[in-house]
This record gives structure tokens, sequence and C-alpha cells, in this order.
């Protein structure tokens, strides 16, 4: 054990730090390249396909359109940026709380599981937007039905994940806290609800992408501000740059909330 | 290592004691007709083909599964009484470590588990970290689980299962999955272990020579259904070492136990 457990530092100690250092900051830094590199050849492909074919700027606008747009109409973005922005935090947590809860409460009752999990299924297999304009009408024009179409298209993945994690406890684990006489809520706090956590952040991964597109559909649907109506309206009216420019805006919240759920799960799961 | 704890049976002379106890699962018998008496302090190894209710006789003592006829005492308790009192402590073959709580944070587990049903947690005369020290972790108090080695994780699983300061040891295949350098080194430790505290050690097995080795007694379980096949005594020089291995004696228990477990 001792030889085991000494050698590899003493080889770390002596050799291998500087070159392996030195190469791992290379990696990285190749790592960054190869990707962003790729993304400037398209976008310069992009630029000189549009110019080159004399493609008409309400088809395709080029980069340089989509960039001078921006900063032009940086103030309009802004202004519907954070309604959308709003409507999908509002959303994601409303929608993966209730599918917390509501995963709590499967796992602790057989009963609730086998009426109410069909119906979850059944839920999630309607598109999202085939069942916006239904929300809409229920709950009007205001935020309300936007929270509930962004938090509805995160619940089902979250619910899925969150049950099979709190379920994931190794059996002897569980034999354990048998033989420690642990009550149920020592066992759900201290084994089963850290148990899940790697498996919540998986589906809040997928929530944090998800919960965007719903609050763009839902803005779709008789908004006037947000991100969701920028798109409708400036494609109504041929703005394609401005179209586009909202486009890379959505994308980028998602990155945004997406970025912060990785973060979050880096500083909690570190095991 | 200092002085032997005194009279850490508190008064009693048999730690364990089964009479008749059967175990069925449905219509199958994991266990049938066991009656025995482990003496307190005394070191048992369990021995068996596989399927011969090996572990399942250690979830019987443990009270993870109840006795279909017959009963089983620990220390004079019913194992209900015996459980709530942490009498008995489980080392399994994973060490279950709590993978997000560090080492010393695996080892207060049981001072921290049990608290909603009232019962009262006795606290050994070892703090975790004096625990931690005894298995030959000292300093890696705050690695997690996944910064150990395997062999490193079970002893903290031994130093867990100690935290209360149980009169019953049980083991099931502790050290099955480890490689055989670290399985000799923690066969002294716990034998190390053992000698000082006192504690009655149940330690399922199927290494013949582990068996031979740490067992003062071996109970040679038959399968279908699991009955005792026999009781060997292990009359070996103490304190065992490792070097027992290459000694005649030790290869006739062995040979013995061999044959032994053949017609099984």
């Amino acid at each position: 054990m001792t030889v085991i457990e000494s050698l590899p530092e003493t080889v770390d100690a002596n050799t291998a730090p500087e070159p392996r250092a030195q190469s791992l900051h290379l990696r990285r830094l190749t790592n960054a390249a190869v990707p962003l590199g790729t993304a400037a050849v398209l976008l310069l492909i992009w630029q000189f396909g549009v110019r080159y074919f004399d493609v008409p700027t309400y088809i395709a606008p080029a980069p340089t359109d989509v960039g001078a747009v921006f900063l032009e109409e940086l103030p309009l973005l802004m202004r519907n940026f954070w309604p959308t922005f709003t409507v999908s935090i509002v959303g994601f947590l409303a929608g993966n709380l209730a599918a917390i809860l509501i995963a709590v409460t499967f796992v602790h009752s057989r009963v609730m599981e086998r009426a109410f999990f069909p119906i979850a299924v059944f839920i999630n297999t309607i598109p999202i937007l085939a069942i916006a304009p239904i929300l809409v009408l229920i709950f009007g024009p205001g935020l309300t039905a936007k929270v509930v179409i962004a938090g509805l298209i995160c619940f089902f993945p979250t619910l899925v994940n969150m049950v099979r994690g709190l379920q994931s406890v190794n059996p002897q684990t569980l034999e354990l806290a048998r033989i420690l006489s642990a009550s149920k809520s020592e066992i759900f706090w201290k084994i089963r609800l850290p148990s899940s956590l790697p498996f919540l952040f998986s589906a809040l991964k997928i929530a944090a992408t998800t919960c965007v597109i719903g609050a763009i559909v839902s803005e779709w649907i008789g908004a006037d501000v947000g991100l969701g109506a920028l798109i409708i309206d400036s494609t109504f009216n041929y703005r394609s740059p401005l179209l586009y420019a909202t486009v890379f805006l959505s994308s980028g919240l998602s990155v945004l909330l997406f970025a912060s759920v990785t973060i979050a799960e880096k500083l909690v799961v570190r095991w | 290592m200092e002085g032997i704890v005194q009279d850490p049976q508190g008064g009693h002379h048999i730690a364990a004691a089964l009479s008749g106890a059967s175990v069925t699962f449905g219509s199958f018998t994991a266990l049938s007709d066991i009656s025995l008496e482990i003496g307190a302090g005394e070191f048992w190894t369990i021995l068996g083909p596989s399927g011969c209710g090996k572990s399942t006789m250690l979830r019987l003592v443990s009270d993870l599964v109840p006795p279909a006829a017959g009963t089983v005492e620990i220390l004079g308790k019913s194992t209900e009484a015996a459980r709530l009192a942490r009498e008995f402590a489980f080392v399994f073959q994973d060490a279950t470590l709590l993978p997000w709580r560090s080492a010393l944070k695996n080892v207060e587990l049981p001072l921290e588990m049990g608290r909603k049903r009232g019962i009262d947690i006795p606290r050994g005369e070892r703090t975790p970290r004096e625990l931690l020290e005894l298995v030959g972790l000292k300093g890696r108090e705050d690695a997690l689980p996944h910064e150990l080695s395997g062999g490193m994780r079970q002893r903290v699983a031994i130093a867990r299962a100690l935290v209360c300061q149980p009169r019953l040891l049980l083991m099931d295949e502790p050290f099955g999955a480890l490689d055989e350098m670290t399985r000799d080194r923690l066969n002294m430790q716990l034998l190390e272990i053992w000698r000082e505290t006192g504690v009655t050690c149940l330690f399922v097995t199927h290494s013949i020579p582990e068996a031979v080795l740490l067992g003062q007694k071996v109970l040679m379980l038959r399968a279908h259904p699991g009955r005792v096949k026999e009781v060997v005594e292990i009359d070996l020089p103490e304190p065992r070492h490792v070097e027992l291995r290459e000694t005649p004696e030790f290869n006739r228990y062995s040979s013995y136990l061999r044959k032994s477990l053949e017609d099984c």
C-alpha cells in the first residue's frame, strides 16, 4: 500500500510537472482555438458567399449587416431582452421546483406515482407549440401564461431525472441507514437528496436552454414585447438583419443560463 | 497501540446466540435451523459455498432480515434492541461511503443518524479523528471518497463502524474487492483493532487463507438450504501474522477446510 500510494507522488515531484503543465496549457489553447477558428471561417464563407452571389439582404443578411443592426438597435433589442429573460428565469424556477416536489412525492408514494406519472407523460407528448395557445386562453395575455409555458417545457425532463436521482441510492447504503435506525426524513435529507444532485443538474442543464424556447414561443402568441414578439415583428416586416440579431441574442440568453447552471453544478457537486 | 479496553462486553459472555433460527424468502429457505453461540471477544470467520446464506446470516444477526423461526439474541437482547443501542456495526463489501462527505464526515455519520427516532447514540471513547488515525488515515480527514484508494475507503468504513464503540462487528467480505497486498495489510490492521478493542468479530469471506488467518473459529456453512456444517477451531499462535501462512499448521487447516468446502 505505502509503495503504491507514494510512487506517483515522487514521479510528480521530480520529473513531471514542468512539461506536463506546459502541454496542458498548450492543449487548452488548441482546445479553444479549433472551434473558434472554425466559427470564424464559417462566418467568412457566409460573408463572402452573400456578397459574391448578391443575395438580397432581406433573404440572408451578411454577418456585417447583422453586426451593424445589433449596434444600431441595441436599445430596442435590450428592451425586448429583459421580458424574455424574466419569463425564462421565472419559468425555469417554477417548472423545476414543481418537478422536484412532485418527484419527491412520487418517490415516497407509489400510489401517487402510479396515479400521476402517466398524466405527466401524456402532457409531455403534447407539443408545446400546440398547447401554448390553450394556456394563453386560460391564463390571459399576462406574465402567468408565459411563465406556465416556459415552466411546462422544463418540467418533464427534471421530473424524470429527479425521480431517478432520488432512487439512485445504493441498496447497501439503505441497509446501513437501517442499521443506524435512521428515520425517513434523515434518509431523505442526508442520503437521497444529495444522491440526486448530479441527476438534477443534468436535468437543469436541459431546462436552462428549453426554458428560453418556452419563453419565446409564449411571446409569439399575442405578446407585444420580448424576443419572441420581436422575431415575429421583424420577420413580417422583412427586417432580416434585426431578425438575425434577435435570434443570436436569444441563443446568447440560453448560453448565459446554461453557463450559470454549469458553474452552480461545479460549486455544488464536487464529488 | 495502548492497553486493552476493560471489559468491552459489559459482563456478557455470549455476544450472539442463535437458536433454531431460519430465514425464508417466500418459498426459498436461505437459512435453516441455525444454532450457535458466539463468545464475547471471539473472532469468527464464516466460510461456505456461494448461496449458502453467509451474508443472510449477518443480515439476520443485524436485524436486516427477520427470522422465520427460532430466536437471535445479541448480548441477551433482541436484535432490534441491540440495533437501537448500537451494539453492533456492519462493514459491507463496498465501503458504502457517501461520496459527497469527507472521510471524517463519513465516520461521523452514525452519530447523526437515528436522532429523529430519539435513540440514545453512544459515543465511543475515541473521536472520529482518532479513529481515522487508528486505521492509518491521519491527514486524510478532508479527502472525499473518490480521492481515496479502495483500501483507504474500506478503512474509512471500518472507522465508521467503530465510532459508536460496538461490541459486535459484522463484516461481509469487506476486503473481497481489494488486491492481495492491500488485503494482507488490512487483515493485520483489523486483528490489531480486534485485540485492542476486544470487539467480537463475525467475518464472512470466501477466501480459505483469510478465514484461517483471521478466525479463532471458522464456521462452515452448507448450501441449499444454508445450515451449519461444522465449526473448526483454529489453534494458531497469537498474535497472528501473515507469515503464519507459510507454516505447516496453517496449511493443514487450509487443506482440511478446502476438503470440507468441497463436500458441502
